[in-house]
Parts: C-alpha cells; structure tokens; sequence
C-alpha cells in the first residue's frame, strides 16, 4: 500500500520532468597530452541546427580529451563514402583520421546514420557502421557513433552513449536526476523535500536504489527507471541506508541499525525475506561495494579508530583486511569496473581528496587540487573518474581521468549537485 | 496505532512530493480541514490538567540548552555538555509522559554515508547515558540526519561547529 502510493507519485513526477535541454553546463579542461587530430566531416542529409548529428560526434570525441577536432565547416557538399574525400585537404590540415556519413530517413521514420571511420595515413576504412533511432534520439544516435570510433582507435569502450545520475538541491528541493554522460536529456526520477543520497545504478541500468528521507528517516528504495515504479526494499527500525548492488543484481548490500549501529546486511533486491547480516563490528561499517565478481566487499568502517577502508572475502567475514594507512580519514570506496583500481576520498591537512589505489602494488595518488571532494564513481570503461566538490560555496561535478591528464568540471545554473554516480554501458 | 502511523507517513510523502507539482497541494489539504472538527471540540470537553510534556519555554540553565556539540569525526559527550545530558535526563524521569527524539547531525566534510553512521552515533552516544540514568527506551528515540540537514548553511569552521550536534527534541512541543 505504501509502495503503490509511492509508485503513482514517482511515475507522475517522472512525466513531468521531461527536457532534453543540457542542465549541466561542461568545461574541460585538457592538461598537456597529445591529442589525435580528427575530421568529422558534415554528414550528408545530417539534421540542421543542433539537431545535426556529426558536431555531436566530434564533440565527444573532443570532450575525451584524446582528440583534437580538425576544421571541416568548409567542407561542401559533404562526402556520403570514402569516394568524396579529399586526402589533400585532410593531410594539409594533419588529420589522423576522417569520418564520414550520411544519415537516411527509414519507412518507420526512423533515421538510420551510416558512418566510415578512415584512416588519413593509408586512406581506408577502418569501421563501416551503422545505428538507428526515433528522430529524437539523434544524440543517442551519435554517442552511439562516437562509441564505436573512440573504441576502435583506442582499444577502450567509449563511454558518451552512457547515463549519469546525480542529486541537485535548490533551497529545500532536491531531485535525484539521470542525464546523459553530456549532461542533455535531464530527466528527474524523484523531487521531495526530503534528503535523497546514495543512488546507485543496477548492473543492467533499469534500476535505481537510493535512499530517501520521504518517510521521515532513511530507506532504501529501488525505482525502475522506464516506468518511475518505486518499491520500499529495506526499511527496518532506524536508519537504511547505502545500498550496493550485487554483480548479478538480485541483491542489494544495505546498511541498517536494526541492531544497534550501522551494520552491513544483504537483502534481496525485491525487498523480500529477511535480511542477512553479513560483518560484525563494534564500530561504524558502512559504504559496502561488490567486486566485479561479487565475491568480496569493500567497505568504510571506524573499527580501529577513523573511518578507513578494507575488503573482505565473504567467505570469510571475519578476517577484513585494512586497505587504506595514509591518513586518518579514508571513506567511500569504488572500485573499477576490472577490479584492479581503488577510488575513494582522504582527508590530508584538513582536505578532502579524491585517490586512486592500485590494488596490485598498493601505490596511492591524489587526483584532485579542490578541498571538499565526495563519491568518487568510474565511467563505466575505467579510464574516469566522476566525483562531486565544492567551488565557490556550491556544489558541482567534475571529472578526472585515471591517468590525471584531462579534467571536466559539470555546473548547473544554480543551487548544489551532488551524489555523482555513472551508469553501466548500454 | 499501526494506522495512524501509517497515516502519517502517507501525508508525509505527500507533503514532500506535493512541493513540485501544485495541482497535488489541494489534496492533503482538504482531508486535514475536514478531519480537523471531529477532533476540536474532544479536546474543547477536557480542559482537564495535562502533563508537562516538555521543558517550559524560556527556562534556563542547561535544561534551556537543546544541542549538544562535537568535535570532528567524534561522539564522545564533551564535559561541557554533560549537565545538559543529566538535566533532560532528570526531566525525563521525572515527567515519564514526555518523549524525545534525538537527532543526530554532522559537518559537510566527508562521506554522506559515513556521516550518516557518525549522526546515528551521536544520537545513540546521548541515548546511552539518557539510558543509564534510567530513562525508559520507550521515551526515546534516535535519528541521524547525517550532513543533509545543516543549521548553518556555510562552509566554513563556525559553521561546522554549529552541525555536528545531537538536538534533543521534545515530542509536542
């Protein structure tokens, strides 16, 4: 009963919220590495305006950092196929690679953009691809696209067809948000009154937990994100909080202080039968999160003094290993999606840091300048890191590279944006 | 009891949800006004004497005090806060009607989660000694609001100080 009044509230919200406008402002800011040079050429038959879907690619591709856009408003007409290309031109301009394409209305309305991706040096196809959408997702169409090339001359999965959600708060309304990783397409899943933190992706990107204060103390709450349905999963006596899903994404790691202090417990993810405790400690546990292969937990506790960070295999939960020695404040774990980089947040001198762990060597660096990082979270191919902080009194998003070079801050026009999380690949 | 509760909470999503979209603010408010008679003339009929059911307002000393403060990442009750602990502890006994929330907060710094746990400490840390001067459970209760509710709103030591407390709150007041 509680969950169908929920469920009606959340759906309706979910409707009424609808733009595909960029609520959050991108600025990048790329420091001293070698970009690749890349001719995105106009596509022929391409929308107008910015409904057109090659300036999407190029800026994507610009805004990994690893490329550098080469001019190509002069180009007319635009080349649908290798045969139009003017190597000449391209080589002139020091262009290491070409796109070209052209984009088709199909019988069902559908577009369909056909591109090649060309090498300049010895003038060939390297990829011959194709994606199709409603005339609405022409930005999807070309992450999509931007996707494919990112991969190909990287060797990692782009990341530009992917979600982020975040939590924004003007005056006493906050909404938890979800936004493509560009920041168009804002679309908010709840807005209350209420504290909402923690949100977390499900494994297959059609879930979201989160916890919410709607009730007037913490639950966790898992929402569906096609439908705006929302169902109460954990809300036992006292505070619910940071859930975790597992890989498989039948089950939820949650804290709860049902009995006593905040204690790590696994629940289903339906909210079903009752939870199982999983770690026993005299202090706080908290911030679980699975290893890919969901067979260890790495969490926050205050077990032997300041909050620091440990894994534990759950075949043995009663032999936690420390992970963190560097300072007296550690908390927040994530891990990579492979399992091998640790990210979370240390307090040195007063300042809140995001690192990164090697977890083979144990090596630590700090990635960020600012004071008051929180929640860091990797895009889903590793390669980023998305982390909120505080700039001139508001909060904000930004986004560092794992190897440090290429930093992105994400503004809104007011008010603070926080609780950062990526979504997995589509 | 299990439904007025349950009532509560529903008005209480509303309340939150209604913020947004102001064709569902005239909902809640009709079924309040129409609940409102039925109760008004009950409490009309017995003007009989209640019990205190918290500290009058303007009293003094530390049973004036409602928040007691911490240090950073900490939820041990500094000395200084000890007498306000003992006076509600005192008050609290001594009117066995009375009930409190104890309300848990923390500074901006740091892990949301984390902080949620600390807050919940916090609270606990003035539940316990309330506990040990025999304060029944059933008059307390406890709530971390981590760092999402903050007194102070800036982000500098002063603020800091003001949010990382445990506010105890009187039931009906």
């Amino acid at each position: 009963m509680k969950n169908s009044v929920l469920r009606c509230l959340a759906a309706f919200l979910f409707l009424t919220a609808l733009s595909s406008r960029a609520e959050i402002t991108l600025e990048i800011v790329t420091e001293g590495s070698h970009q690749i040079p890349i001719a995105v050429l106009p596509f022929a038959n391409d929308g107008a305006g910015d409904k057109a879907i090659s300036p999407i690619v190029s800026a994507d591709l610009v805004r990994s950092g690893l490329f550098s856009a080469v001019d190509t408003s002069d180009v007319n007409p635009a080349p649908a196929d290798i045969e139009g290309v003017h190597w000449d031109v391209w080589h002139e301009r020091h262009a290491d690679y070409v796109v070209v394409g052209n984009v088709v209305q199909l019988p069902n309305g559908h577009l369909e953009a056909r591109f090649r991706l060309l090498d300049a040096t010895n003038q060939m196809a390297r990829v011959n691809q194709a994606f199709e959408g409603s005339p609405e997702q022409y930005r999807m169409i070309a992450h999509h696209i931007a996707d494919a090339i990112f991969e190909s001359i990287t060797g990692d999965k782009g990341m530009f067809s992917t979600r982020i959600a975040y939590i924004t708060k003007q005056g006493n309304v906050r909404s938890l948000k979800v936004a493509d990783s560009d920041g168009f397409n804002e679309q908010a899943m709840l807005t209350t009154s209420e504290p909402i933190i923690s949100p977390r992706w499900s494994p297959d990107g059609k879930r979201m937990a989160y916890v919410t204060f709607e009730l007037r103390r913490p639950m966790v709450v898992v929402q569906t994100l096609a439908t705006g349905a929302r169902k109460i999963v954990a809300n036992f006596k006292g505070s619910n909080s940071a859930p975790a899903w597992s890989p498989d994404g039948r089950q939820l790691a949650v804290v709860l202080t049902k009995d006593g202090h905040s204690q790590i417990y696994l629940i289903n993810a339906d909210g079903s039968g009752p939870p199982r405790r999983l770690l026993s400690s005299g202090g706080i546990d908290t911030e679980p999160v699975f290893s890919p292969d969901g067979q260890t937990l790495y969490f926050t506790s205050d077990r032997d003094g300041g909050p620091q960070i440990y894994r534990v295999a759950l075949n043995s939960p009663d032999a936690p290993q420390r992970l963190t020695f560097g300072s007296t404040y550690a908390v927040s774990p994530r891990l990579s999606p492979d399992g091998k980089l640790l990210t979370y947040v240390q307090r040195d001198e007063g300042e809140f840091h995001v690192m990164l762990m090697d977890l083979a060597t144990g090596q630590t660096q700090a990635m960020t300048n600012t004071s008051l990082d929180e929640s860091p979270t990797f895009a889903p191919n590793g390669k980023y890191i998305l982390y909120s902080t505080e700039m001139q009194g508001r909060g904000i998003l930004a986004i560092v590279s794992t190897d440090g070079r290429i930093r992105q801050k994400l503004t809104t026009h007011t008010g603070d944006v926080y609780e950062p999380v990526w979504g997995p690949l589509q | 009891m299990k439904k007025t509760i349950f009532a509560l909470a529903v008005t209480s999503v509303l309340a939150a949800c209604s913020s947004t979209p102001p064709e569902t603010t005239s909902a809640p408010v009709a079924e309040k006004t129409a609940a409102a008679p039925a109760h008004a003339p009950m409490a009309a009929e017995q003007p009989a004497v209640k019990p205190m059911l918290y500290p009058p307002k303007g009293v003094g000393g530390a049973l004036g005090e409602r928040s007691i403060y911490y240090d950073f990442d900490k939820y041990a009750i500094r000395d200084q806060y000890k007498p306000v602990v003992d006076a509600h502890g005192a008050f609290l006994l001594s009117h066995p009607a009375s009930k409190v929330i104890l309300q848990g907060n923390c500074d901006e710094r740091g892990s949301r989660e984390y902080n949620l746990g600390l807050g919940q400490r916090r609270a606990d840390s003035v539940r316990k000694v309330l506990a040990a001067k025999g304060v029944k459970d059933s008059q307390m209760e406890t709530i971390s609001f981590g760092k999402e509710k903050p007194r102070n709103p800036g982000h500098n030591e002063k603020a800091w100080a003001e949010n990382r407390r445990t506010d105890i709150v009187y039931q009906g007041e």
